[in-house]
């Protein structure tokens, strides 16, 4: 009885807004009126954002490595392409949610692959799914369009009222509420005790069997989840860029989300959101040297990330800050690495 | 009838080649446990080393075999020395991340260097064309391909099974400690071990340039295949990985004969349904750690 309190205060403990978070999220704020002629590019990091976040749901809280989550967001993108070009559901949040839920069975029913097997099989099965919808994207060129893509996609008014704009205005302010809201819903998600029972298989799977906690049943909800979140953000690739071409499901595009995500750092939620933007500063910085040859630098960093180590270069990277907040706040309001991380 | 023994020499020759250029990565990965995705980018190198000797500095094609063999190997030599060797202990998806970002390294270096259109590598005449064999077209350049493969196959089979070197890495393999109190240097094995599968795959990579193309992207397109041959055939012997690239080349040219449209498609769904069925691969015997 008192272990299950103790457990419920912690967890309402650390699911408790923190400062910093709230800083966060001022400052995501205030970037649309400090950058006013970047909108296209700030939806951009908005859609990647959620994107990884969806990665880490299932890669930094239940520890399932995936090197084919794009297979998620291609069919939440061709859904709603799809959707908007045959005129089936023209208001776009419903034609997202639809879109989410094709992504979300796809993933359910992959889910009982994933969860068999180790790593290595994990690997391959992840991989081998999203090559696979390459290939079937592929053989029905006749409805998506093949190495083309949808082309033609004509966007309907938000609910009616908000229509998108050239300029991007209202897709980036519709992308940052979206992602607000699925983040609001992964921040209750991962600090409730089935959040918590994640981390737990995520940390020893034999263990968390041995304490009662469904694992597989637990890993398929995850999963599933987060294949609604990649869908989700691949709907919103295409309704923002009214684009959907097959390499919405290219390798590339997972690894670089790997890529995101680590840069950020997994298991705190911030990290997808915080590697979206450094990744696509990298992405411009490497463009502007050299503009075909980026993926060699791409490359490099995660090389070199992996070589120094991905927790020892957050713990480099949030010095300065935790000088500063040490400075303010006394010694013990410090921002540490996140702890799927540090092992 | 004679189509269908032309398609199976076809497969058998891609599949012979197809091992050749992953048994490198059957070790490292099946053996040692390292996720190496960048095993591509050895064989493309070794394709590319050999395009340039006999396209640019006239050299015969069989005396360019062996160079790209050895240059992929002492590339693989260093990269495990500087490199790889810190990595064995690591989680795997760090291991992923690091090879993922040598491959695109690669990918990238050599589009730079040597642009981004496919290569071919000049053949002698002798291996041009095919001949007929009781009515059945063989490729001359295939049947060199076979034989080569074959020879090698049955060249590391003895040498696993037979050398002493084979019993030290068998017994590295097994089990890393007690080998070294038996006073194995094990890094040493490892080092070698992978040098030699790079210098494979640097062989295969030269050898497959005019079946399967090369071009810089040539580590991206194949690394589900040799995944493949490593996770289906199992890591528990040389055998399971070389039936199963012989069953993934007929399977492969014989789809892409019949049902030329559905392609790549039946390759993705027969590897998800074995490893559904056997995760440790069809003819694995010990479970993958």
């Amino acid at each position: 009885m008192s272990a299950a309190n103790d457990v419920s205060t912690s967890a309402k403990a650390s699911s408790r807004w923190r400062v910093s978070e709230v800083l966060f999220w001022i400052v995501v704020l205030a970037c649309p009126f400090l950058f006013p002629s970047r909108y296209l590019i700030m939806t951009d990091i908005l859609r990647l954002a959620l994107f990884t976040l969806s990665l880490d749901l299932i890669l930094g809280y239940a520890g399932i490595v995936s090197l084919g989550h794009a297979a998620f967001f291609g069919v939440g993108a061709y859904s709603a392409g799809l959707l908007a070009l045959h005129g089936i559901i023209n208001e776009p949040v419903l034609a997202l949610i639809v879109a989410g839920l094709a992504a979300m069975v796809l993933g359910f029913f992959t889910s009982f692959l994933v969860i068999r097997g180790v790593d290595l099989t994990r690997l391959m099965v992840t991989l081998g799914i999203a090559l696979l919808m390459e290939a079937l994207g592929e053989r029905f060129s006749n409805i998506t369009g093949g190495t083309d893509g949808l082309q033609g996609i004509e966007m309907q008014p938000i609910l009616g009222m908000f229509a998108f704009d050239m300029f991007g205005k209202t897709g980036f302010w519709y992308c940052l509420i979206v992602l607000f809201l699925l983040f609001l819903l992964a921040r209750r998600i991962v600090h409730s005790p089935f959040g918590l029972s994640l981390r737990a298989i995520r940390n020893n799977p034999l263990r968390a069997s041995a304490i009662g906690i469904p694992v597989n049943r637990r890993l398929i909800a995850i999963y599933t989840l987060a294949a609604f979140y990649a869908g989700i953000a691949g709907a919103l690739f295409t309704q923002t860029t009214q684009l959907a071409s097959l390499d919405v499901f290219s390798f590339e595009r997972s690894a670089d989300l790997m890529l995101v995500l680590v840069i950020g750092g997994t298991g705190y939620l911030y990290g997808g959101l915080i590697g979206a933007v450094v990744f696509k500063m990298l992405q411009e910085l490497f463009q502007a040297i050299t503009p075909q040859y980026w993926l060699f630098w791409i490359g490099l960093v995660l090389v070199i990330m992996v070589m120094v180590g991905r927790a020892r270069i957050h713990r480099w990277v949030l010095w300065l800050p935790n000088l500063v907040i040490r400075q303010i706040a006394g010694r013990k309001a410090t921002v540490v690495v996140p702890e799927a991380d540090a092992s | 009838m004679t189509t269908v023994f032309t398609i199976l020499f076809d497969g058998v020759a891609y599949g012979m080649l197809l091992f050749v250029l992953a048994c490198g990565l059957a070790v490292t990965l099946g053996l040692m446990n390292f996720v190496n995705l960048a095993h591509g980018a050895f064989a493309m190198t070794g394709g590319y080393i050999c395009a340039v000797l006999v396209n640019n500095q006239g050299w015969p094609f069989f005396a360019a075999l062996p160079l790209a063999f050895v240059t992929s190997a002492a590339i693989g030599a260093a990269l495990e020395r500087t490199l790889y060797q810190h990595l064995y202990a690591r989680s795997h998806l760090d291991q992923v991340l690091f090879t993922i970002g040598l491959t695109f390294m690669s990918v990238a270096a050599v589009d730079y260097i040597m642009g981004s259109s496919r290569i071919f590598i000049k053949l002698p005449s002798a291996l041009e064309g095919q001949f007929d064999l009781f009515g059945v077209g063989i490729g001359r350049y295939r049947l060199m391909i076979v034989v080569i493969c074959g020879l090698l196959t049955l060249a590391l089979q003895l040498i696993l099974s037979r050398t002493r070197f084979g019993s030290r890495l068998r017994a590295a393999v097994d089990d890393p400690r007690a080998a070294i109190g038996l006073g194995i240097n094990v890094p040493q094995v490892f080092a070698f071990t992978f040098a030699f599968g790079c210098g494979l795959a640097g062989l295969g990579g030269a050898l497959s340039a005019e079946i399967l193309g090369l071009d810089p992207y040539f580590p991206l397109k194949f690394m589900i295949y040799f995944l493949i041959v490593v996770t289906v055939g199992g890591s528990s012997s040389i055998t399971g990985p070389f039936l199963a690239s012989l069953l993934l080349g007929i399977g492969d040219v014989a789809a892409k004969y019949y049902v030329p449209k559905m392609g790549p498609f039946v390759i993705y769904t027969i590897m998800i349904v074995i490893l559904i069925w056997r995760p440790n691969g069809l003819f694995g015997r010990t479970a993958a750690r």
